[in-house]
């Protein structure tokens, strides 16, 4: 902890000494080139311009020297002597400024290696979000493996029993004799989780779409512009509100409910949450839909209602299928949000993989496991925590599939229509 | 098979009879949606609302010289039940803060114990017969009450919840939001630029494009294991803080910024662009000059947007262990920290019926900071929006 107060101190201190030595920098930059243009030299750019390149000249290699050596340090895993690193860096600041201010001559073009370093700080950081995503795949793909080295690929893939309880006596090196080994099936959350997920989307597909067929072509705009924001607070309230709400309100609501004619239900049970989630994914659907039925050529909706077919005809015959694609992809949208949906189940769902085709038992899911497995105690080598991962794979992988053939459909849409609103 | 007009017309009633039922059906499920969020915030509200108030005891309190080692001790035996231990605790650091108190007896309006706190709201209790007519008497006198609940604005999590607060987790998700922000918003804004103003079109170009869109629907949990594997684990920043926590979400929130402000870069029409190269200016002046002006009111609406997201995400933040339990507000962003939906979702687990009053609340409090971030949103964009 202390050596991390330092990185902290170590921080501040840098880029405290830069900032003084960059506005310097600036100014001894500006006011030479000031001085050369009152001259009545004619200069290739203009003073500023200087100032910045000087600037530039001055922060690049101290920044490079500090990622350098905490690139070392990370490798070595040793710190290096900070004041002396601290020290070399500014130094090399101050080196940079000379040769920037030197380099401030009449016929150096400024402007055009500023241009340069502008376009490639942007493109630096443009790759940030590529860099996450090969971190997403890498940092998963890594741990699933050493996962898949302990545990069988196939039997995860297809087990139905999934008892982690006993790695976890092996790992504190107390395996009992009596204990069964841990298991590693992962069929029973794939089951919990698809079960979920089809509860959620029986509620969100129709009343999303039927709402997005309301306010795109009934709803007078006094009702649009009110119902629009309604539907946008349903989509900005948090997770783990929805995932109270379901715990404490539905799920009891669902026990008294079964409970009244006569079955059974479980206080986790799987209806709760399927619900719950599904209500968070309506604004989902419905503002996609939306967008995809109003960009519904109105040739087409004139042309089917000069023929004599009433309102509905229209629109089922006509613009639900034109939008079609658009839907589909909507709803797959969807299904991908509830797969990766968290904080609903883990607080509303069970903990226990259970086989089952009951919507009134308990259920668990993959993201429940996931969290389950990385809030324990456990080491982080064993067999139960790397499963996070192997699990964390799949979700990707499947999320990952089902967003690209969204992408695919709706440019199909886009280019069916040449709409570009979407 | 011809058909007789009257057929026609018959058939004719039906299919309107169809259309009018599309028509209400679709009416329906608007209003069932509308339903759904009045239901969930009047449910939020009335489990929440409760909270605000708490139970308050007048009780002596002695200052004596074993009142110092067993706090206990200060109140009379009778209502040693009633009164908060989280109150009693304090004792021995008040008498050492005010050495002139000791040997004195004040009368004192004192928290009282949530088991009071909840048999004065009319919920479910714990108290023997014994206490609960105590607690009456006390209520007759006017010596037991229900006040405005400060305690729950400017304390710590604590294990009673008489005295839970949220004042850590406002202060934890500050300071998370603040280095999501300071990550994400330069980013996000010079990734859009690149793609918008700089970028030429080609492959690589369009892999960026698609890596974003795909990376916005990452299910969050997903970057809580990136968070775990490859800050905590490769990097070694520490556990449970708030840059870990920042950073995390400052990645998930990359890909919303980065979108709305390539909307709002587009919407700035060429014109002015060519304007502006057509006196001479470099391509980065264009930019900064002019387009970046222009689009800075849609680039900060989409920044809002993201923020509030990021607010509400808890299940990333969980995974890297921002659930720990955070009696006091962390002040540096390396301390360990939680935030304001962690704290709900801790709350959500406890076992005792005085937490869920504190959850909902907590709920409330998040909510209204939601509402008024995406209000501050809509507002900006209503405001500086511009057609052209």
């Amino acid at each position: 902890m202390t050596q991390l107060m330092q990185t902290d101190q170590i921080l501040m201190a840098f880029f405290g000494g830069l900032l003084p030595l960059g506005a310097l920098a600036f100014f001894l930059g500006r006011s030479k080139a000031v001085r050369v243009r009152e001259e009545g030299v004619h200069m290739h750019s203009q003073p500023d311009q200087y100032a910045w390149f000087a600037v530039f000249s001055t922060a690049l290699p101290a920044v490079v020297l500090g990622l350098l050596a905490s690139l070392a340090f990370l490798v070595i895993g040793q710190m290096l002597p900070a004041p002396m690193v601290l020290t070399i860096a500014l130094a090399v600041g101050a080196g940079g400024m000379w040769w920037g201010l030197n380099a401030i001559r009449p016929e150096f073009r400024a402007r055009d290696f500023n241009e340069a370093s502008v376009r490639w700080a942007l493109l630096l950081a443009s790759l940030v979000s590529i860099i996450t995503t090969f971190g997403i795949l890498l940092s998963i793909v890594f741990e699933a493996v050493r996962f898949f080295q302990m545990e069988s690929f196939w039997y995860f893939i297809t087990g139905t029993e999934w008892s982690p309880g006993a790695a976890f006596l092996e790992g504190a090196g107390r395996a009992a004799e009596d204990a069964s080994d841990a298991r590693f099936g992962a069929v029973p959350l794939f089951v919990g989780t698809f079960m979920i997920t089809a509860i959620a989307m029986l509620v969100a597909v129709p009343i999303g779409l039927l709402a997005a067929i309301y306010m795109s072509e009934y709803a007078p705009e006094k009702v649009r512009t009110l119902a629009k924001p309604v539907l946008e607070v349903l989509a900005g309230i948090p997770t783990v509100v929805y995932g109270f709400f379901a715990a404490i309100t539905v799920a009891p609501m669902i026990v008294t409910a079964a409970e009244s004619i006569g079955l059974e239900a479980s206080f986790n049970n799987a209806l709760a949450s399927g619900v719950v989630m599904g209500i968070m994914i309506i604004p989902f659907i419905s503002s996609l839909s939306d967008d995809v039925i109003s960009s519904v050529p109105s040739a087409m909706r004139q042309g089917s209602l000069a023929l004599g077919t009433t309102r509905a005809e229209t629109i089922r015959f006509v613009v639900v299928p034109a939008a079609l694609p658009g839907i589909i992809s909507a709803t797959l949208l969807g299904v991908s949000r509830a797969l990766g949906e968290t904080m609903i189940v883990v607080m509303a769902a069970g903990l226990r993989p259970n086989l089952s085709w009951n919507p009134l038992e308990d259920m668990t899911t993959v993201t429940v496991r996931i969290v389950d497995a990385l809030t324990g105690d456990q080491a982080f080598e064993s067999a139960e925590t790397l499963s996070a991962f192997a699990l964390g794979l799949v979700l990707f992988a499947v999320t990952l599939s089902l967003n690209f053939v969204s992408v695919i459909m709706i440019k199909r849409f886009r280019e069916k229509y040449r709409s570009s609103n979407l | 098979m011809s058909q007789s007009l009257d057929d026609i017309s018959r058939q004719l009633k039906a299919r309107h009879r169809k259309s009018r039922r599309l028509h209400w059906m679709s009416m329906t499920a608007l209003l069932l949606a509308g339903a759904f969020l009045l239901a969930f915030l009047a449910d939020m509200i009335g489990k929440g609302y409760p909270a605000f108030v708490q139970a308050e005891i007048q009780a002596e309190i002695h200052y004596s010289e074993m009142a110092k080692d067993i706090p206990l001790a200060a109140v009379d035996e009778d209502m040693r039940e009633l009164v908060s231990r989280g109150f009693l605790r304090l004792i021995p650091n008040e008498m050492e803060a005010n050495p002139e108190l000791l040997g004195t007896t004040r009368m004192r309006w004192v928290v009282a114990d949530d088991q009071v706190d909840q048999y004065l709201k009319g919920h479910y209790h714990q108290l023997d017969d014994e206490q609960v007519a105590i607690v009456d008497r006390l209520v007759e006198e006017g010596r037991a009450d229900l006040r405005f609940n400060t305690y729950f604005f400017t304390n710590g999590d604590s294990k009673l919840p008489e005295i839970a607060g949220i004042q850590a987790a406002v202060v934890g998700s500050i300071l998370t939001l603040f280095v999501t922000l300071a990550f994400a918003f330069p980013v996000g804004v010079m990734t859009a630029i690149y793609l918008e103003e700089f970028a030429p079109d080609n492959k690589f170009t369009q892999a960026i494009e698609i890596n974003i869109n795909n990376l916005a629907a990452v299910p969050s949990i997903l970057f809580g294991l990136l968070g775990l594997a490859i800050f905590i684990n490769f990097f070694g920043v520490p556990r449970s803080s708030a840059l870990v926590g920042g950073l995390t979400l400052g990645l998930m929130t990359l890909p919303i910024i980065i979108i709305s402000s390539r909307a709002a870069l587009r919407s700035v029409p060429d014109s002015i662009r060519q304007a502006a190269f057509g006196v001479g200016a470099t391509r980065w002046q264009v930019v900064r000059d002019h387009v970046l002006p222009l689009s800075l009111p849609g680039i900060l609406t989409g920044s809002i947007i993201g923020l509030a997201q990021a607010m509400g995400e808890t299940a990333p933040l969980i995974i890297i262990g921002m659930i720990a339990f955070i009696p006091d507000a962390p002040n540096s962003i390396t301390q360990a920290a939680t935030v304001m939906p962690a704290q709900i979702f801790t709350w959500a687990g406890m076992p005792e019926r005085a937490y869920i009053e504190r959850t909902a609340a907590g709920i409330l409090v998040l909510l209204s900071v939601l509402i008024t971030l995406n209000a501050s949103a809509v507002y900006l964009r209503k405001k500086f929006e511009r057609r052209w």
